[in-house]
């Protein structure tokens, strides 16, 4: 029995693993695994371009990673190259992309087509621009099952407005158009179309960004709900580290195109080992911290035309010692899962964790500097 | 230092809806928005008010009537002891524009891209035909360096395809710098920039109060924003002041319940407990459209303690001390507590 005729015989929504494997699958291989992974845009003048530098990360099923770091890091043309998404100057240069074992990165632009959607959807960030404006949104979700899985016009348009009720739309809404809903109600259709083949992984590309905070909070107790009913598994790429630690496992924090630390969020957030994860985490403005200590991350990130011999963060680091400007930093796996790429863990220090991150954790919660105006009227 | 320096007195900004044909015809009365729907505010010199709403809670509206770009439909507006209320026509309003600077959102659309970071900067005092020649040359010089881009020379001759998000977004504070304004009013300054830019930008709006001792108006959707800058905070919901009072009381111990939800979904970087309680107060459905205001309190709707008079009767702001006010039923004297909100 394949995929797709297993696939047309009920409209459940019930996650991906009840579909079988696609036959390459390698048994017992991992979700997704990326070795490796390197791309390179092609600019008009100039050397080319290294947006994603060696990136290595795996997704077990059910699981929810967070990929985050500033705008221009790498983060977004990560996700997309998974799917080969990538801009018309743009290709992968080097490593492997495993879904079941299975190597996307050789095939063809046909061979991956069946890949798109099916095991691998998408949510985008600007809801209005992903939506298209002049069909019912009905029509949209039920478009995938129709050409993807080559299912009946009527059990499409059925299975969408089941989906629609999955995400906390009444199903009557499926006539409306894009315009008709609001920010929040198009985000939910998104998330319902990406749903709409089963998929084995959704991506969403800062999901909530653009939606006001208790919109943000509803659509994230969705993406929970989803996650436990249908065993979701997420990669959530997003600047904003407060939905990273709400709905992810893990945590992968880029830097310049390079994996600064990865790991299960508690341990990263809690316990910051790279000091630009700790730098970021203390430049977000909670309510529930103390008032005008946020930290500052002096400088930006560095022209990728021309990436820095040594640790691309070297130059904005307060930590910076004579060989983070000169070699790149290896990077290190601790036992309790967190891997990190800095010259203050250099190889062999994985024992002496409780010291280090000790030394580490003293040092980023020092207050900082107060500002100069922090003298109250 | 209470010197008052801004005040609106029950602002009012309607906006007409059009009628259609058939409407027209069945002489159904123009509908309106209710954009701003009176509201009252005052401002001391010195001062960083955070006006906080999601959108569509007419923050930015009321932002436009402070800056002349929106007339407000009823009520009254008092800058430095001036009525300016009825301040209208380009030469009329030029003294007061260069007491009131609006800094914007977004600083890629707000530079033009043919036009040096010097250029931009310098345009404001020529319209105005503020100084000479040189001294239109120092002022922009001073305002660059004072919003931190230095040399500033340098910067001058740089165009803004040359410069990073947020050098941008002091471009446009320096644009406004360099009228010397009194006050500036800023809607969403930082909302553009990654977290890490944020926060060297709110520092410098903090300087700069500092310095020039300058009185902001800060409006932003996010409450953690305004926590970090501002002195007081007042919460907007489809064009009310629901909640407004020192920084401090509003978001530790706030009275009004549509507050005390914004502050159970401020964001956060602590992951969640396994076990601990979900205490987030997570408000069902959107803001209404502000054509068709609820009855009573406007909150209502989505209020999880609501009870009978709040469908009703609309609560005005009650005071609760320390200068914290609240619109809200539950909060006036003699009130008995809120009951927690059932699930």
């Amino acid at each position: 029995m394949t995929t797709s005729e297993a696939r047309e015989g009920s409209t459940a929504i019930r996650g991906r693993r009840q579909w079988p494997l696609p036959k390459q699958a390698v048994p017992g291989a991992p979700l997704l695994e990326v070795e490796h992974l390197s791309v390179r845009f092609k600019m008009a003048s100039g050397p080319s371009v290294k947006p994603v530098d060696d990136v290595s990360f795996r997704l077990d099923d059910g699981e929810a990673l967070g990929i985050a770091g500033e705008s221009g890091c790498g983060k977004t043309t990560t996700a997309l190259s998974l799917v080969r998404l990538l801009p018309a100057n743009g290709r992968i240069s080097g490593g492997s992309v495993k879904l079941f074992g299975i190597d996307l990165v050789p095939k063809t632009e046909r061979q991956l087509a069946r890949y798109r959607w099916r095991e691998i959807s998408m949510v985008f960030q600007g809801a209005m621009n992903a939506l298209n404006p002049v069909k019912r949104i009905g029509d949209q979700i039920a478009e995938p099952l129709e050409v993807r899985l080559g299912q009946p016009r009527d059990a499409s348009l059925k299975r969408a407005g089941d989906l629609l009720e999955l995400v906390g739309i009444p199903r009557q809404r499926a006539s409306a158009y894009p315009h008709e809903l609001s920010g929040g109600m198009r985000q939910r259709a998104m998330i319902a179309m990406s749903l709409a083949c089963d998929p084995a992984i959704v991506i969403g590309d800062e999901p909530t960004t653009a939606l006001d905070v208790m919109v943000q909070a509803q659509i994230l107790v969705l993406l929970e709900k989803l996650r436990r009913d249908l065993g979701l598994s997420l990669i959530l790429i997003t600047h904003d580290l407060s939905v990273i630690a709400e709905t992810c496992d893990r945590v992968m924090v880029m830097y310049a195109g390079k994996v600064a630390e990865e790991g299960p969020v508690r341990r990263v957030f809690t316990a910051p080992r790279h000091p630009y994860t700790a730098k970021l985490l203390s430049a977000f403005p909670n309510i529930r911290a103390d008032r005008r200590n946020l930290e500052v991350i002096p400088g930006a990130p560095p022209d990728l035309r021309t990436p820095p011999p040594g640790c691309r963060f070297a130059a904005r680091c307060d930590k910076a010692m004579p060989q983070c400007t000169t070699e790149v930093p290896p990077e290190v796996r601790f036992s309790d899962g967190v891997r990190v790429a800095c010259h203050l863990f250099p190889p062999g220090s994985e024992g002496s964790l409780a010291g280090d991150a000790a030394k580490i954790l003293v040092a980023s919660s020092m207050p900082a500097t107060p500002p100069p105006g922090e003298a109250r009227p | 230092m209470s010197d008052e320096l801004l005040r609106l007195e029950g602002l009012e900004v309607h906006f007409p809806i059009r009628r259609s044909l058939s409407e027209l015809l069945r002489r159904r009365p123009r509908n309106v928005v209710r954009a701003v729907d009176g509201i009252d505010l005052t401002i001391n010199k010195g001062e960083i008010l955070a006006l906080v709403g999601e959108s569509g809670s007419g923050k930015t509206t009321t932002g436009r009537v402070v800056v002349k770009l929106t007339r407000q439909t009823g009520g009254r507006m008092i800058v430095g002891g001036q009525d300016v209320t009825n301040l209208w026509g380009t030469a009329a309003l030029r003294p007061y524009r260069r007491r009131v600077q609006l800094i914007f959102q977004d600083p890629y659309e707000t530079l033009n891209p043919k036009h040096t970071i010097g250029d931009f900067v310098r345009e404001p005092l020529e319209v105005m035909g503020i100084g000479t020649r040189d001294d239109r040359g120092q002022r922009v010089l001073d305002a660059l360096d004072a919003a931190g881009l230095r040399p500033a020379a340098d910067f001058a001759a740089r165009y803004p395809h040359e410069l990073s998000g947020g050098q941008r977004q002091r471009v446009v504070i320096a644009g406004a710098l360099v009228m010397q304004p009194e006050v500036i009013v800023a809607d969403e300054p930082v909302s553009m920039l990654d977290v890490s830019i944020r926060t060297e930008l709110l520092r410098l709006m903090l300087d700069l109060r500092q310095e020039r001792g300058l009185t902001y108006l800060f409006i932003t959707h996010d409450l953690a924003l305004a926590w970090v800058l501002a002195d007081r905070i007042a919460v907007m919901y489809l064009g009310k002041i629901m909640e407004i009072g020192p920084a401090e009381a509003v978001i530790r111990s706030p009275r009004n319940p549509y507050t005390q939800a914004l502050v159970s979904v401020s964001p956060s970087t602590d992951p969640p407990e396994g076990d601990a309680p979900d205490e987030r107060m997570i408000l069902a459905g959107e803001t209404p459209d502000a054509a068709h205001v609820p009855t009573g309190c406007r909150f209502h709707p989505r209020c999880p303690v609501a009870f009978d008079r709040c469908r009703t009767a609309e609560p005005p702001l009650f005071d609760v001390g320390g200068g914290q006010q609240a619109a809200c039923w539950l909060a006036e004297p003699g009130a008995r507590p809120a009951d927690p909100p059932s699930a």
